[in-house]
């Protein structure tokens, strides 16, 4: 087997906004050789498909449309004097900074003293989530219908039904009705939200059918329906063509695990801590791959947070050992970041990121180590399901960096 | 010669032509499954005009799909049987075969786990079963050494009886590869030709199908789940097929590293039970379930099969539960009743009837074809000499095996098998563009995964699905 073997001071990993985010700021601040490996034909990440507003600035309202976002997200890392290769994809670890490529021009083994992962995450796709039935043509994840419609401009279907009920579920939806589709039903387990719809939405009416449970697929050569069950027991079958299920994510941890970076069991994204560290020496990661989905403005700030960490370590910083890790209790999901940076850094904006699998009214939030209560806080808004919210970071200071995990509970 | 390969169009046009009766075969194999495909690519080697032909718009679309691949050593069939033979016998010759074609095989070993004392008890019986059927490395372990073989297993279990030659196998390469050279050979395959009625005349039988009429002097009828419909047809009553489900769970690549072996149960009288097996597309499958059904079409899997292959999986190998499921899916057997292979020749009719090939078949299809050819030449066709087939290599779809992204001279050559598609599965243009250009190409996304695996990952197309549907749709005449 031939490879050519090469060194970079830094290998990205990925080049949605996180890793081009971690690129760009990287290059910029002389980080030496940055080099930013991209597994499609055109760098960019999910942005490149998703043709709605909303993409780096803020959460709600105004920003740029995905591709323009992706765009601007691959120029600055350029502009910074990033390398930038698309068609190449990460296969593998040959050590503890060294992975193995594969590309059209060939397979290349880079050894880099410092590693960046950035590779995001997917939609759990409907075969993950269990969900029984035939397994007929016509059913999607969110990254799937967005790429056929928007990228390949293919034939979809007439009646479609979306399941989930996240930002990414009306993404799917408006994409659908682009595409021609009459949306039927947006279906979701969860309880009916008291909050309002947000104003964009309200054009659409669509019927939510909430605590409702998908519990079969039907159809052979195309499907016909999606079979329901409500809470009151009743069983349902909506005839459709189309079958979207959305959010429900899943980081893309391949690599990160096959390197050694532990997972976090909440995230399921590679334990890490403020300075975006991993528990695998020389190997940071940002970006959706540490938490489900945030917003691509989240993503691009995280890398460019992971510069300054990054190039501390360039610089000899030994890597933490011993650093304890944070846990939540039921029914909060997951936190993030989830081990102890032992350094003082504090997370993006001081603030933790949060999950709760059920609807909390103004929760307190109590954050204690062995028996020690540090830290409670009142939440103002309301926690639920699928949103992230967030907790203050700063009584990291209190944390015993020998005592034993740092738990989140509410009450 | 340019094989022929029909999915569309009246059959009579395709026939052969030249001299003597220009539209009638000398053999039509009903089937393309994987029993169908190798009965088609034994006659290959014999000067005959012989048809496959198949109601499905692909090979190996039926039962064969959708099973536990695994190459059975036979080690606990019914002593004596028609299928411990064929089954002993077809392991070899698959196994042979595999490895001059390339169909990815690994030999893992299977362990007979036992999770009680009545279980340990029964695996001197067991190992004796394969004394007897010609299977002589049977082997009981102690808890100890089990243990240390299979450290991720759940607690409990006392011992087994290993099984060293036990193997995983490509279920989609084989039938595939029987194909490809039946028809480089000269065998006609007719795709989206459902046969619906048989009028068996004098000389010739002329079967009604989807696409027109189809005259043969000869029929071999391998129609897996509806044999028994069509040897009805020819007035018998030998057998009747009843459905029964199996479902799958496969986890994923990250599992893998949880088991080693072919993990099978202590076989009750409710069947063989469920199974942990790795895959040699580097998965790890959970199932199958057992389900007496009596609708030919149910493959759907259903919640309580879920539940229940998780709830075994939970006690075999409690990890596995925690790892990500790629994919669900379910198979049917073809139960008759009896504990046996259904397979008769019909000298008077110019008939052989291929039935109840139930949990084996892929294991035995090469024994099953070689067998009905010698009943074939019983019934009073002159089959002349066979000759030698040309050499087939498939392309390599096993993970323990270096597939085209890790070969630099490959993509040196042609840098489409460096430009990854599918990532999940690391299918590259390359090879989706010959798999779409192909012998027997694939015409529908299943029909692409199952030559390449594109598709059939841990993502499930959310980033290659439309991709991967526009290099399909190019590739369309
Ligand atoms: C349907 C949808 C709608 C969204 N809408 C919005 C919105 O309106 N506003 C907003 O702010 N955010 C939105 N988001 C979220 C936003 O897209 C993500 O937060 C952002 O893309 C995350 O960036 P990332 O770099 O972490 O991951 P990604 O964008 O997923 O990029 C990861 C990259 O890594 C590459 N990669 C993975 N593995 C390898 C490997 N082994 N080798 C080489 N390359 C690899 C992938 O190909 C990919 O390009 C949306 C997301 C989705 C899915
Ligand atoms: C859950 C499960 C697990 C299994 N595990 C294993 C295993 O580990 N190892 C092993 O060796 N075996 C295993 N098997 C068994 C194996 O899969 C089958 O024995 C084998 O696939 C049968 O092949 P076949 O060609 O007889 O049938 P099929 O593959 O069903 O082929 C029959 C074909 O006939 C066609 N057909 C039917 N009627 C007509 C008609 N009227 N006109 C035209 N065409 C028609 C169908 O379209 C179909 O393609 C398993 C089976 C199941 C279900």
């Amino acid at each position: 087997m031939t490879r050519r073997e090469r060194t970079v001071d830094v290998l990205v990993v990925g080049a949605g906004p996180a890793g081009l985010g971690a690129g760009a700021e990287l290059a910029a601040s002389g980080a030496g050789h940055v080099e930013i490996l991209e597994r499609e034909q055109t760098a960019g990440g999910i942005p490149r498909h998703c043709f709605h507003g909303g993409f780096g600035a803020g959460r709600i309202g105004g920003g740029a449309i995905g591709p323009v976002y992706a765009r601007q997200c691959v120029a600055a890392a350029v502009r910074a004097g990033a390398t930038l290769r698309t068609s190449v994809t990460v296969t593998g670890w040959a050590g503890p900074r060294t992975l193995d490529t594969t590309g059209p021009t060939g397979l290349e083994r880079i050894t880099a003293r410092a590693v960046v992962l950035a590779t995001g995450a997917r939609e759990r796709p409907r075969s993950a989530r269990l969900v029984p039935g035939t397994r007929p043509p016509g059913v999607y994840t969110t990254g799937e219908l967005q790429q056929a419609v928007h990228l390949f401009r293919q034939r979809i279907g007439t009646r479609a039904v979306v399941i989930g009920n996240e930002p990414v579920s009306h993404a799917a939806a408006d994409t659908l009705r682009v595409a021609g589709l009459d949306v039927i039903a947006l279906v979701t387990d969860q309880p009916p939200s008291p909050l309002p719809a947000a104003p964009v939405r309200a054009r659409h009416r669509t019927p939510r059918l909430t605590h409702a449970t998908v519990t079969g697929l039907t159809g052979r050569e195309r499907l016909t329906g999606v079979s329901l069950r409500h809470r009151d027991g009743r069983t349902t079958t909506l005839p459709c063509d189309t079958v979207v299920f959305t959010g429900d994510w899943i980081p893309d941890h391949e690599l990160a695990r096959r390197g050694g970076a532990t997972l976090d069991p909440g995230t399921r994204g590679p334990a890490y801590d403020a300075s975006y560290r991993t528990l695998a020496t020389g190997v940071f990661a940002v970006g959706n791959l540490l938490h489900g989905v945030e917003s691509a403005g989240t993503a691009a700030a995280e890398g460019r947070a992971v510069a300054a960490s990054v190039l501390r370590h360039l610089a000899a910083d030994p890597w933490p050992t011993g650093r304890p890790a944070l846990a939540v209790d039921a029914p909060l999901e997951w936190i993030a970041p989830n081990l102890v940076a032992l350094d003082g850094s504090r997370p993006l904006h001081d603030r933790f990121t949060l999950r709760t699998g059920r609807r909390l009214l103004r929760p307190i939030l109590v954050v204690g180590q062995d028996g020690h209560v540090l830290h409670r806080e009142r939440l103002l808004l309301p926690a639920v399901p699928n949103r992230s919210f967030r907790l203050r970071g700063d009584w990291l200071d209190r944390v015993d960096p020998h005592g034993g995990t740092v738990r989140i509970t509410v009450h | 010669m340019t094989p022929t390969i029909t999915a569309t169009g009246a059959l009579a046009h395709r026939l052969p032509d030249g001299d003597g009766d220009a539209t009638t075969y000398d053999v039509t194999v009903i089937g393309a499954g994987v029993v169908g495909t190798a009965v088609a690519r034994e006659l290959a080697r014999y000067r005959l005009r012989t048809a496959l032909i198949d109601g499905s718009d692909d090979i190996g679309n039926g039962t064969s799909k959708a099973n536990t691949a695994i190459l059975h050593t036979g080690f606990d069939a019914v002593p004596g049987s028609l299928e411990a033979r064929l089954v002993r016998d077809g392991q070899r010759r698959l196994a042979a075969y595999a490895a001059v074609t390339g169909i990815p095989v690994e030999r893992v070993g299977a362990l007979l786990v036992a999770w009680d004392e009545e279980q340990l008890a029964a695996l001197p019986a067991l190992a004796a079963k394969a004394e007897r059927n010609d299977y002589h490395a049977a082997r009981i372990i102690e808890a100890g050494e089990l243990r240390a073989r299979e450290p991720h297993l759940g607690p409990g279990a006392l011992g087994a009886l290993e099984i060293p030659d036990e193997s995983i196998i490509c279920p989609w390469t084989t039938p595939l590869a029987y194909a490809t050279q039946a028809v480089r050979a000269g065998v006609h395959l007719h795709l989206n030709c459902r046969v619906r009625h048989i009028d068996s005349g004098q000389d010739v039988h002329t079967l009604t199908t989807t696409r027109g009429p189809l005259r043969t002097r000869y029929l071999i009828n391998v129609a897996g789940l509806y044999a028994d419909e069509l040897d009805r047809q020819l007035g018998h009553d030998a057998f009747t097929v009843t459905p029964r489900r199996g479902q799958l769970i496969v986890f994923d690549k990250l599992a893998r590293d949880l088991v080693d072996h072919i993990l099978l149960p202590v076989p009750t009288a409710a069947g063989k039970g469920v199974l942990v097996a790795p895959t040699v597309f580097g998965n790890v499958l959970l199932g199958p379930t057992a389900e007496e059904l009596d609708d030919k079409t149910a493959t759907g899997s259903s919640a309580d099969g879920l539940a229940l292959l998780r709830e075994k999986g939970r006690r075999i190998l409690p990890g596995l539960l925690d790892e990500e499921v790629t994919a669900v899916y379910a198979g049917l057997r073809a139960a008759t009743g009896h504990e046996d292979y259904r397979i008769r020749a019909y000298p008077d009719q110019r008939y052989v009837a291929v039935g109840g090939i139930r949990s084996t078949g892929l294991t035995a299809s090469m024994a099953i074809a070689a067998y009905v050819t010698e009943l074939l030449a019983g019934t009073g066709l002159d089959l002349g000499t066979p000759t030698e087939l040309p050499p087939l290599v498939m392309p390599q779809l096993g993970e323990a095996f270096p597939r085209p992204y890790r070969r630099a001279e490959l993509i040196a050559a042609d840098p489409a098998y460096g430009t990854l598609v599918c990532h999940c599965e690391r299918v590259s243009a390359g090879e989706i563009r010959d798999a779409l250009t192909s012998t027997i190409p694939a015409r529908s996304k299943d029909g692409l995964r199952r030559r390449t695996r594109a598709g059939g990952g841990r993502c499930q197309g959310f980033y290659c699905g439309a991709a991967v549907r526009a290099l399909i749709e190019e590739a369309r005449p």
